[in-house]
């Protein structure tokens, strides 16, 4: 009984998968497995099964298909064998490293040659001792930067300094160490743009300018200056062309008169530009002036109207007054009619 | 420190010509002293040679004001007349507008003025022409442009603007901060 039972099972998993075959579900089975390398890490499957080049010839798509179909099933059968994870529905497997080695994109880069305070570090063996941005400034009772910015330390803001003995009595000591700042400073600038020229493999001249492909309105003219300066004599017997005007790169600072300096003078260029700037203010009133033209106008015109109007001739009941009489002016009101002068 | 430069003194002259035109000869050569004018922090200043000799001790960033300050150049070249020169203008006006007493508090709170604000005008007075603000007792104001010529202010409506404010005596408290 329990024999039978396992049969009719057995045979029920038969026609199952029978029907499975009948309802042409593509199997999973991949034949010469041995001969499909995968690459997981790159999704890659290479088939090398050889073909009958006689068969590839009659059948090269069909053969082409099958070849193909071999090795993507083969790809997915050992992705599904990873671990597999699950994310908002999806399935996600991580893929393992790549075996095939792919060759740069980029040719590998140059080492960079050591700069010059690097090659000096190494011969004197200095190293590179991490020390920190703040410092205790006694004077001040707080951390201050060791450097930049409202520094610890720094003797430019002192406001007494003692003279030393070997010193001259009237030299300005705190000029003297501002002025070797700036020249430190100054010193450092240089440097850092010779280190920049040196790496950038560019010329950079001592003084004037530096050589550009395309050079600007206003570079020509400075190199202009510079040229006609560059003689023996410093450009005082350089001739000029006829319209040259002097150049107004003098690589000076612009220079102002002195503050108390000659009064007098300053008040006589002063009224010297009151003048020029009085010369622009017309001294006419110009609409006063055309409109008092256009009022004389009108009075004129209206003047010879007057002269040239004819008496009224007057007929009827004042003719028989008297009052039409050449001479006589015209005009009046009832009170007047026949009282007028005649 | 410094004095003017000739283009410097030509804009300052063209700007104060149009307040008080060729009179500027009197602020130039005075009777009683020499008087000059500097340039520091590109602000005018207007100080006698006393002052001057004095002030040049303290120089560059020690230096508040010195003097009478009559305005500042701006950063493109032109010049701007401050309230604090009123005191040097009021004197020597060309052309003068004379407030009612309700339009006064108007112009000291920095608005410009309406016709129905003016008393009087000075005859002639062309568009765009400097003006001196006064109040009915002859007391200086400020100063301001003209919107509209004496004959246009005539048949205009009370509602215009017949001057636009320039500087008032109010600025004393307003922009304390900023005037030297």
């Amino acid at each position: 009984m329990a024999e039978s039972m396992v049969e009719g099972k057995q045979s029920l998993v038969d026609t199952v998968l029978s029907k499975a075959q009948d309802q042409q579900l593509k199997t999973t089975n991949v034949e010469n497995e041995e001969l499909i390398e995968l690459d997981e890490g790159n999704l890659l499957a290479v088939n090398e099964n050889k073909t009958d080049t006689k068969d590839f010839k009659k059948k090269k798509e069909t053969i082409l298909l099958s070849l193909t179909r071999d090795a993507t099933q083969a790809l997915f059968n050992s992705l599904w064998k990873l671990p597999v994870e699950q994310k908002d529905g999806a399935y996600l497997i991580t893929l393992p490293e790549s075996k095939t080695w792919m060759p740069r994109e980029k040719p590998v880069p140059k080492k960079k040659a050591p700069t010059k305070w690097e090659e000096y570090a190494k011969t004197k063996g200095i190293l590179n001792k991490k020390k920190s941005r703040m410092v205790w400034d006694e004077p001040s009772q707080q951390y201050k930067p060791r450097w930049g910015y409202q520094r610890a330390n720094d003797d430019t803001k002192d406001w007494v300094i003692e003279v030393p003995d070997n010193a001259d009595p009237y030299e300005d000591q705190f000029e003297k160490r501002k002025t070797a700042k700036k020249e430190r400073v100054a010193k450092n600038e240089l440097q850092r743009l010779r280190n920049v020229a040196r790496s950038q493999k560019k010329k950079v001249p001592g003084i004037g300018l530096a050589p550009t492909e395309k050079p600007s309105k206003d570079h020509l003219s400075k190199a202009l200056a510079v040229a006609h300066k560059s003689t023996a004599s410093i450009g005082k017997f350089t001739d000029r062309l006829p319209k040259e005007k002097p150049s107004k790169f003098t690589g000076k600072k612009r220079k102002f008169e002195p503050s108390i300096g000659n009064l007098g003078s300053e008040k006589e260029k002063q009224l010297k530009v009151l003048d020029s700037v009085s010369k622009k203010i017309p001294t006419i009133n110009v609409t006063k002036a055309a409109n008092r033209m256009l009022r004389q106008d009108e009075e004129k015109r209206a003047q010879d109207k007057q002269s040239r109007k004819t008496p009224k001739k007057v007929k009827g009941r004042k003719a028989s007054l008297g009052l039409g009489k050449p001479g006589r002016q015209g005009g009046g009101n009832k009170k007047t009619r026949g009282k007028r002068k005649r | 420190m410094r004095p003017l430069t000739q283009e410097e003194t030509n804009t300052f002259f063209e700007k104060l010509s149009k307040y008080i035109g060729e009179n500027i000869k009197l602020l130039i050569d005075r009777q009683d002293g020499s008087y000059c004018f500097r340039l520091h922090k590109e602000r005018v200043y207007y100080m006698s040679e006393e002052q001057l000799k004095i002030g040049s001790s303290a120089a560059g960033e020690t230096l508040l004001s010195i003097g009478s300050c009559f305005g500042k150049f701006t950063k493109s070249g032109k010049f701007h007349l401050h309230v604090t020169a009123l005191d040097y203008l009021a004197p020597y006006a060309k052309h003068k507008v004379w407030l009612k007493p309700s339009a006064e508090q108007q112009f000291l709170y920095g608005h410009h003025i309406m016709k129905s604000g003016l008393g009087r005008l000075t005859e002639d007075t062309e568009q765009y022409q400097g003006v001196i603000v006064y109040n009915m007792n002859d007391l200086p104001l400020g100063f301001g442009v003209a919107a509209k010529s004496t004959q246009a202010c005539r048949n205009c409506d009370p509602m215009t603007l017949v001057v636009f404010h320039q500087a008032d005596t109010g600025q004393y408290i307003r922009d304390e901060d900023t005037l030297t």
